[in-house]
């Protein structure tokens, strides 16, 4: 279950996206969300629809693999459509004892569910395609008007560089201390909600001291490479923008131009 | 002056109380003295709390001695002005595979090092190319570390080092997580650093089998150098071994056995081979 | 009273492009008191293979039994089968959690129901079993030294007082004689309590010296099953799959190629002496190979 969670986790391909500038990928995925927010009519969600698929085909990562990566937010998604349903009001389709679907209640959730779904597909696209240390050296150089104020924007890119890299180990050790526990008795599933949480302890311990002692050990090898925070550091990778990048930017423009002309002209639509 | 020289080295790790006041002194490093001299293949034998891995990380300045002295090509390494030329220097490889990759692509972390120093980009792509080529990691240069299995990802983690063009290796049980074929893989690619690119290691171990090529041999127990010399005067010595809760290889216990029993053999039998000629002169 | 496997399949991801057979078609049977190496590169199925034995994963096709039931039957406790089959992971110190040893390894006979006191007596003997003394009790587990902490770890799973144990690697990371205290250990328990012990090793030479019976993985199916005699004399077969047979063999076949006549199934060092002084012991042992 824990190993179907593919946000965060890179896919190695070779494509026009994976070698677009990850400040582009960012900025871009950022207007595509901000445009999920501007559409209001069905066509819009259908030129975004296009817009998604396009990218999805252009990135050569498998749409399985994509899809895997929303089994993890199904519970999240349910709830949020489930509370849409019943609480938006309107002309009532279906009434059991006290709830009632109406059909305002089910387009708002329908919506909504579209938008949430394009919204992960979207950010997934961009962490599957940029590595995570493209993608935080995107954003340190996005942000790096920011140190003029003393945020420290190369510490902070590096903490999320490195918490990318151990989602996956730490999730594969909790699998593995879950199933430990198992071994030994536990439970993990009955029980009330108190029973639940305590039942956890034995799962959290272990997992909070493993990732102690990981960051120790990180901490230890990168000294020994020499790391002694930004300054004076080259790159490996610097980011330049290319022909390309300017070509994304522009297709994103139109894109999102396209999105806010049919949101003004919405009545017009379906 | 060797690569490597240590002369009295004292290590204390202290344990403090509430107040910060010293509760407990538990001493590692108990007076050690050796010299290294480049290009070697050091081994560094012991059983676990013998006090090798604290010796190693001192080679690295990620500890400096309580007392005495441990130089690096000369650099003094309590001095904290040379401390990153130190560490660029006298390279150093860990236990556990998964905590010392910091990148997410192959290449990305062996480029951490050099981008450290300061390299130039070029020159970063340069070195991660031969780094590579010299672990035999090229073609999985675009892949994730995660992907990798143990001995693979500890030869990524070598390339790292090497990236950073080091005179010494220091590898802190680099094999102890890793299964047979991992270990060989991980010490085929130490060895062809050693004899090709004349980088000094310095290997820390209880494995015995990983000794026997090694120049010279060290052996710690409760912090003191106890034994040095070569695979072959070391390995004489089953008895003394065991008193510090080693080993020797099968072949060598073997050969031990018989001539316990009469045979005559001669000591430190180290190959098969050597033992199958000796028995059959 | 035995585990046996007819027919298990396990596959990972099954009808997706991620789809991998970790175990094909397995069939075999442990009975009770065994004493079993299970040895096989990494990738090779072993692990998943263990984690049948007391119901962790449920296999794709084919059936689990214990003691003659199928553990995948509807009515069957899945969790009573996991005190009976105790099964230790790898580096199982990073398991502990609780604040001092006696109560980490409460923590099994307690979720199997037991009281407080009966708890502590199983706790006690499992201690006692793999060389904890009282001192240590109520020590932080985190304050022991490595070897200690694997071994409260096993003792962990002991109080559970299992009729089979399970260990995956339980000597991985210890010095040479760390790992010969655990392997004594394990032999010990097998010895005085008939525990079956099922150990996956990737060590021959340990494999050699204290299993009865190896089953060799190798690609998510069974390439060997018998003695340790039987199967290392295949060794240039697991040569191919990526293992090899303790180095004593390949002496003996070396001794045996000039012309000595030794045992070739010798495995452990005191054989393969014996074997030698036997042999040389005849007038001019090589001659027939010397010019």
């Amino acid at each position: 279950m824990l190993r179907d969670i593919t946000i965060g986790q890179y896919y190695p391909a070779d494509s026009i996206l994976h070698r677009l500038d990850p400040r582009v990928k960012f900025i871009v995925t950022i207007v595509f969300i901000v445009s999920l927010f501007v559409n209001n009519t069905w066509t819009a969600y259908l030129v975004s629809t296009v817009f998604l698929a396009a990218v999805i085909k252009i990135s050569k990562v498998p749409f399985r693999f994509i899809v895997k990566g929303l089994k993890a937010v199904v519970i999240l998604l349910m709830i949020t459509l489930f509370f849409n349903m019943i609480f938006t009001p309107g002309t009532p389709v279906f009434h059991f004892w006290i709830i009632t679907i109406t059909k305002e209640g089910i387009v708002t959730a329908v919506r909504m569910g579209i938008r949430l779904i394009f919204l992960i597909i979207g950010s997934s696209l961009m962490t599957l395609t940029t590595t995570p240390n493209q993608l935080t050296d995107g954003l340190e150089r996005l942000l790096k008007p920011l140190e003029k104020i003393k945020i420290p924007v190369h510490d902070i890119a590096m903490i999320m560089s490195i918490a990318l890299r151990f989602i996956p180990i730490l999730l594969e050790e909790t699998d593995k201390i879950m199933k430990a526990q198992i071994a030994r008795g536990a439970d993990f599933e009955s029980g009330g909600l108190m029973k639940k949480i305590k039942s956890m302890v034995p799962l959290l311990v272990p997992l909070f001291i493993s990732a102690f002692r990981r960051a120790n050990d990180l901490a230890m090898a990168m000294e020994a490479r020499c790391y002694h925070g930004g300054s004076g550091r080259t790159q490996m990778k610097p980011l330049r923008y290319h022909g390309r990048d300017f070509g994304a930017y522009i297709i994103a423009a139109i894109y999102f131009a396209v999105c806010i002309l049919m949101r003004i002209f919405g009545r017009y639509l379906l | 002056m060797g690569i490597i020289k240590a002369t009295k080295l004292v290590y204390d790790y202290l344990k403090y109380d509430e107040a910060g006041k010293t509760e407990e002194k538990n001493r590692a490093i108990d007076d050690l003295s050796l010299e290294i001299e480049p290009g070697q293949f050091i081994a560094v034998l012991g059983h676990n709390g013998s006090g090798k891995s604290t010796f190693a990380k001192h080679i690295n300045a990620l500890l400096v001695p309580t007392e005495g002295t441990l130089w690096v090509d000369s650099m003094d390494t309590s001095r904290e002005g040379e401390l990153w030329k130190i560490r660029q220097k006298a390279g150093m490889v860990f236990q556990n595979p998964d905590n010392q990759i910091i990148g997410s692509v192959v290449e990305e972390d062996v480029g951490f090092g050099p981008e450290n120093l300061g390299v130039k980009t070029e020159d970063i792509w340069k070195r991660v190319d031969e780094s590579l080529e010299a672990v035999g990691m090229t073609s999985y240069r675009k892949h994730s570390p995660n992907k990798l299995s143990g001995g693979q990802k500890q030869r990524v983690a070598i390339a790292g080092v090497v990236a950073m063009r080091p005179r010494c290796i220091v590898l802190d049980e680099p094999t102890a997580m890793l299964d047979p074929n991992g270990r060989k893989e991980v010490l085929k690619t130490v060895k062809e650093l050693n004899r090709q690119e004349k980088v000094t290691v310095i290997l820390i171990t209880h494995y015995m089998e990983e000794v026997v090529f090694a120049d010279h041999v060290y052996v710690m127990d409760k912090g003191r150098l106890v034994m040095d010399g070569t695979p072959r005067e070391i390995f004489s010595q089953v008895e003394r071994l065991k008193e510090y809760r080693l080993d020797v290889p099968q072949v060598t216990l073997l050969a031990h056995e018989l001539k316990k029993a009469g045979v005559p053999l001669p000591d430190g039998i180290l190959t098969i081979e050597e033992l199958v000629d000796a028995i059959c002169q | 009273m035995s585990i046996k496997l007819e027919h298990v399949t396990y596959t990972y991801n099954p009808g997706t492009v991620y789809e991998m057979h970790a175990l094909k078609d397995v069939t075999l049977e442990i009975p009770q008191g065994q004493f079993v190496g299970i040895i096989g590169h990494t990738g090779s199925g072993k692990s998943t293979l263990i984690q049948h034995f007391n119901g962790l994963i449920k296999p794709t096709e084919g059936k689990v039994l214990f003691e003659n039931q199928d553990v995948w039957a509807e009515n069957y406790e899945l969790r009573k089968l996991r005190f009976q089959v105790g099964l230790v992971f790898q580096y199982p110190e990073h398991q502990l959690f609780e604040s001092d040893v006696m109560s980490d390894v409460c923590f099994g006979p307690a979720n199997e129901g037991l009281t407080q006191e009966e708890c502590r007596e199983r706790a006690k003997e499992a201690l006692n079993h793999v060389g904890i003394s009282e001192e240590y009790y109520d020590k932080s587990p985190f304050e022991l030294s490595g070897g200690q902490k694997r071994r409260v770890a096993i003792a962990g799973v002991l109080a559970m007082n299992p009729k089979v144990l399970v260990l995956d690697e339980p000597t991985a990371g210890l010095d040479p004689e760390g790992r010969k205290e655990i392997l004594d250990q394990i032999a010990w328990l097998h010895e005085t309590r008939g525990i079956t012990i099922i150990l996956v090793s990737h060590s021959m030479e340990d494999v050699a010296r204290y299993v009865e019976r190896i089953i060799v993985m190798n690609e998510g199916e069974k390439s060997f099953d018998g003695s340790c005699k039987e199967v290392f004399s295949h060794y240039k077969e697991l040569e191919k799959i990526g293992l090899a047979a303790p180095q004593i063999t390949y002496i003996m076949h070396a001794l045996a190629a000039k012309g000595l006549d030794v045992d070739l199934s010798a495995i452990t060092v005191e054989e393969a002496r014996d074997s030698i002084l036997k042999a040389l012991g005849k007038e001019k042992p090589c001659s027939e190979i010397l010019p």
